[in-house]
């Protein structure tokens, strides 16, 4: 089976995940797009893999995921810790650093 | 009739000095020294002494000048030029200046007058400058004078000669501007000054193209290599140097500070600013002779300098109720005569010369006898003030009587034969130059004689609680020496005496066939003397003298009042398109470059004020500028692959 | 193919509808939806392994790490539909569209030569396959994302440490505080019954009764008492309560009936 269409999927959700960062204000579901981007990455990478006929494509997905994961862990800590404090989850609130 | 050029110029080749000339140098250091002593000691710690040191040091310069004078006497006609170097002074690449003096007659000539002179000034001023609180550092400036004047007179370079040059001209400033706290003094000194900077880029410019055209500034060098240099460099030389001269002897067109320097003390308007400083310039033409043998032209421009200036100085001083402006406007007007003289090439040098001996003897005793009058007349200047003194001070009468004889050329005082011979040589260069110095001779005659009649006879104008009173004997004596120097000082034309002491310097003078016989001008010139005497009498003798000068005059005295309108002149030529031209530059300073410069940083501020609102604070936009960055990225790397 | 032709859509229409969810927690929901069809489509493409581990990982331990911290958070927090930044949505769906579109071109654009296909690769199987190639060439790259793991760790632990301002109160501070405030604001002493004490119904929307009769505001969850679907109590229930039971052993009337 062909590529391509696997790629322009990956292609539409990447889109999808880059409008949702940009649009939404809740800080948690910013982060779900962020998932989104690196998941919709993953597919491309396994499909490239498939293409070439060899896996270094899957492990890089693995590591992926496995940045991923850490990188949820502390990014949702830190939103929590801002959130403790600012009694906020919304990005637009922290917008001190400005003219 | 044009002087024909002479091939063959005197050259300065002086010989080694030995025996009493090696003490030339010390004629200078004893000066220097008194002023360096007193100026270092300071006003206060010296006042007790420092006039006595001060008129020690030119005296004893005075004796050695004495001196070193018989030896010269001594030595034959063809030997008479001795020369001093010290030290190297300058020595870079071709170019060299040794620290070095040239003592033969004519400085011989300048070193007495101006040591002797100088030394009856100093005297005088003990007793003048008596209540006078910084009367030590009067001294040490007129020391410092003395010195640079001496400097200028031995120097046998043209670098050594503007040294003394400068010299004088600092000592001016700050004996002009000796009064301080006086505006007007400190601004006629500046005004000194200034004008005599114009004076001096041509001696600067004249030293520098004297270099570049032979390699040398020493007078031997460049007397040696004159007629082989370009008819144009000569002259422009020539040129040059007598805007130096202009300059420093207070010739039209840089005439106009010489009546404000009279703000300064009267023994300095009788040192410099009669007998010596302002004689400077006449002895750089004289001494730079074989430059302006090569050259009819800067000729012709001396002459005519020296002319205008001389009805020039006559005119302002007819006019003038200030006693010293109007001896300041003779001054003018006699340098005037030298000048001419100067400038009729070797038939006039040695008369330029004369004259300016004896107009120092005789223009000093009558600045000093001014300055009597005006000690006893509680420091007033104003002639109409005056009237009916010569029965209260009879000593300055009778020194100022026989200085006005001489100047207005009486026989047998010594202006008589100085003047004469000028006017002689004027005749027979050209019927216009004669006709002008006989004019002079008339309207000197003419004010002179107002002078004395306003000042000592006639009845008494005094102020209310004016008592005027003889002069102490410091200041008569050196009154009486002087008034016997004016007397006898024709002497020196016994015989040719003066023309041919001055001959191995300034060359044969010519056989000139007068188209007038000499006795009949001397007697056209007393007559024309006499008329001028009787119109004085007539205008001014024999009419009630006004305490307050009349405003209703003719449209000449009020010309003659406003110095011939010579500030005016100069203010519009050059003093306000110079403000202008400076205010323009300030105004292009501030609103041209300073708002490129402030403009810039303005732009680069209201640049940074409106890009900074790109800082949202807001991490959604930053975001969307990632996002079109990223799209940017994704086109180029499309470009790059599918191009 | 069959199952990319079926699951592509339903993940488009997902990956939007995390994009227009007011409620956090159905765009988590969603986001769990799109992240089981890749999954799927993992398998699809002869990677067994990355489709158990996208489960067991992304799946299960990820998005759960989103849901718990969304319920911490505020789980009725919900974005307002009003822009604040101006022009920031048209900007974003414009910049993004174009985006998506270069991409896709450029992706249909790329020639990418016949597919080679993991029959090769996976010969000893999919894990073997993957076990050879990370713990040769890539074992640095494991050994650091072994430590970013414990790193990671540590930080969330450090992040999430409240630190105490006051000592920590022990038993008897929390007993003689209990004893000040019935002494001066007349609190309840004693400890809060049990639940279901004064229960009438073993409902979550119907409010327990006060010994006075008056519905117990705290026996209510907040959420439904704000989204105004609590049942009231029956006023004759109180009655009947209040008056206690004509035969000592009837029980007939305690049953709770909505009477409203």
């Amino acid at each position: 089976m062909s590529a391509s269409p696997f790629l322009v999927l990956s292609a539409i959700l990447f889109t999808i995940g880059c409008i949702g960062v940009l649009t939404r204000r809740n800080a948690i579901v910013v982060f779900m797009c962020v998932e989104l981007m690196l998941n919709a990455s993953n597919l491309a990478l396994v499909t490239f893999s498939r293409v070439n006929g060899n896996l270094d494509g899957q492990v890089a997905a693995f590591f992926v995921m496995v940045v991923a994961a850490a990188e949820v862990v502390v990014g949702l800590a830190i939103i929590m810790t801002i959130f403790r404090t600012r009694r906020s989850a919304s990005v637009d609130d922290a917008s001190l650093l400005k003219y | 009739m044009p002087v024909p050029l002479h091939e063959s110029v005197p050259v300065v080749d002086p010989s080694a000095a030995s025996g009493v000339f090696s003490l030339l140098w010390v004629i200078i250091a004893l000066p220097a020294l008194g002023a360096t002593v007193i100026l270092l000691l300071g006003n206060r710690r010296t006042s007790a002494w420092a006039h006595l040191l001060g008129c020690a040091t030119v005296i004893a310069s005075f004796v050695i000048s004495v001196v070193v004078f018989i030896g010269l006497l001594g030595r034959s006609p063809g030997d008479r030029q001795v020369g001093q170097t010290l030290w190297t002074w300058v020595q870079a690449g071709s170019f060299r200046a040794d620290m070095a003096f040239l003592y033969d007659p004519l400085s011989a000539v300048f070193l007495l007058l101006i040591t002797g002179v100088g030394s009856l000034i100093h005297i005088y001023s003990v007793a003048y400058m008596e209540h006078d609180v910084r009367r030590a550092r009067f001294f040490a400036y007129l020391n410092l004078f003395v010195a640079s004047m001496l400097t200028l007179v031995l120097a046998n370079n043209y670098l050594v000669l503007f040294l003394g040059w400068e010299g004088v001209g600092l000592a001016s400033y700050l004996l002009i501007g000796f009064w301080q706290h006086k505006p007007s003094a400190a601004v006629a000194a500046k005004k000194a000054f200034v004008v005599n900077r114009v004076g001096d880029i041509g001696m600067a410019l004249g030293t520098m193209l004297t270099f570049a055209t032979f390699g040398t500034v020493s007078f031997a060098g460049v007397s040696a290599a004159a007629d082989r240099a370009g008819d144009t460099t000569m002259t422009v030389l020539g040129l040059l140097f007598l805007l130096a001269a202009c300059g420093k002897s207070a010739q039209v067109p840089l005439q106009s500070w010489l009546l404000d320097a009279m703000e300064g003390p009267t023994p300095v308007s009788a040192l410099i600013h009669a007998a010596t400083m302002v004689t400077a310039g006449v002895y750089l033409i004289v001494r730079s002779n074989f430059i302006y043998q090569q050259t009819e032209v800067a000729q012709t421009a001396v002459v005519v300098v020296g002319g205008v200036t001389l009805l020039w100085g006559a005119i302002i001083g007819c006019a003038k109720d200030d006693i010293k402006k109007v001896l300041a406007g003779s001054t003018m007007s006699q340098i005037g005569y030298m000048m001419l003289a100067a400038g009729l090439g070797p038939a006039g040098y040695a008369f330029a010369i004369f004259q300016l001996l004896t107009h120092g003897f005789f223009k000093a005793n009558m600045f000093l006898g001014a300055g009597s009058v005006m000690h006893g007349m509680d420091d007033d200047v104003n002639m109409r003030h005056y009237g009916g003194l010569s029965k209260a001070m009879p000593i300055t009468f009778l020194t100022f009587a026989v200085g006005y004889l001489a100047i207005i050329g009486i026989p047998p005082f010594a202006g008589f034969w100085s003047k004469d011979k000028i006017i002689e040589a004027a005749f027979a260069h050209n019927l216009v130059t004669g006709l002008v110095t006989l004019v002079g001779a008339g309207v000197t005659a003419f004010y002179m004689t107002r002078l004395m009649l306003l000042t000592y006879l006639g009845k008494k104008r005094w102020e209310k609680d004016v008592h005027p009173h003889e002069s102490p004997k410091t200041m008569t004596v050196p009154l009486i020496v002087l008034a016997l120097l004016s007397a006898v000082g024709g002497l020196l034309i016994l015989g040719g005496w003066i023309t041919n002491w001055l001959d191995p310097i300034v060359g044969q003078e010519p056989e000139v066939n007068n188209q007038i016989n000499v006795v009949v001008l001397s007697l056209i010139v007393l007559v024309t003397v006499v008329v001028g005497m009787l119109i004085a009498w007539l205008t001014v003798g024999r009419n009630e003298v006004p305490r307050t000068a009349p405003s209703r005059v003719s449209v000449f005295t009020r010309a003659a009042r406003a110095d011939l309108y010579g500030d005016a002149i100069n203010e519009g030529l050059f003093m306000r398109p110079g403000d202008r031209f400076v205010n323009g530059l300030v105004d292009f300073d501030d609103h041209g470059v300073d708002a490129v410069v402030n403009g810039t940083g303005g732009a680069f501020g209201g640049m940074s004020s409106t890009f900074r609102r790109v800082q949202t604070g807001f991490v959604r936009s930053y975001a969307l500028s990632v996002l079109g960055g990223a799209v940017l990225v994704v086109l180029a790397l499309l470009a790059v692959n599918f191009a | 193919m069959v199952a990319f032709w079926i699951l592509a859509p339903i993940m488009v229409v997902a990956a939007l509808g995390i994009l227009f969810a007011r409620k956090a927690v159905h765009a988590a929901l969603l986001l769990a939806i799109v992240m089981i069809s890749l999954a799927v489509l993992y398998a699809v493409q002869d990677a067994p392994f990355l489709f158990a581990v996208q489960i067991i990982v992304y799946t299960g331990a990820i998005l759960m790490l989103f849901l718990f911290v969304l319920m911490l958070v505020g789980v009725d927090a919900s974005d307002s539909i009003v822009e604040t930044i101006k022009g920031q949505r048209v900007m974003a769906t414009v910049v993004g569209l174009l985006f998506g579109v270069i991409v896709v071109f450029g992706v249909g654009q790329v020639s990418l030569g016949v597919v080679q296909g993991l029959s090769v690769a996976n010969k000893d199987g999919n894990v073997p396959g993957l076990a050879q190639l990370l713990f040769s060439r890539y074992v640095f790259a494991f050994e650091s994302t072994s430590a970013l793991l414990i790193t990671a760790a540590i930080g969330a632990m450090v992040l999430a440490h409240r630190e105490r301002l006051t000592p920590k109160p022990t038993q008897a501070d929390v007993a003689a505080q209990r004893m000040r405030d019935y002494a001066e604001h007349g609190t309840h002493l004693g400890p809060l019954p049990s639940p279901g004490v004064f229960a009438r119904h073993n409902a979550v929307d119907t409010p327990a009764l006060l010994p006075d009769g008056t519905p117990s505001d705290i026996s209510v969850s907040r959420t439904l008492q704000s989204r105004g679907t609590v049942r009231t109590a029956p006023s004759t229930d109180v009655e009947r309560l209040t008056r206690g039971p004509e035969r000592p052993d009837d029980l007939s009337d305690l049953d709770g009936k909505d009477e409203s």
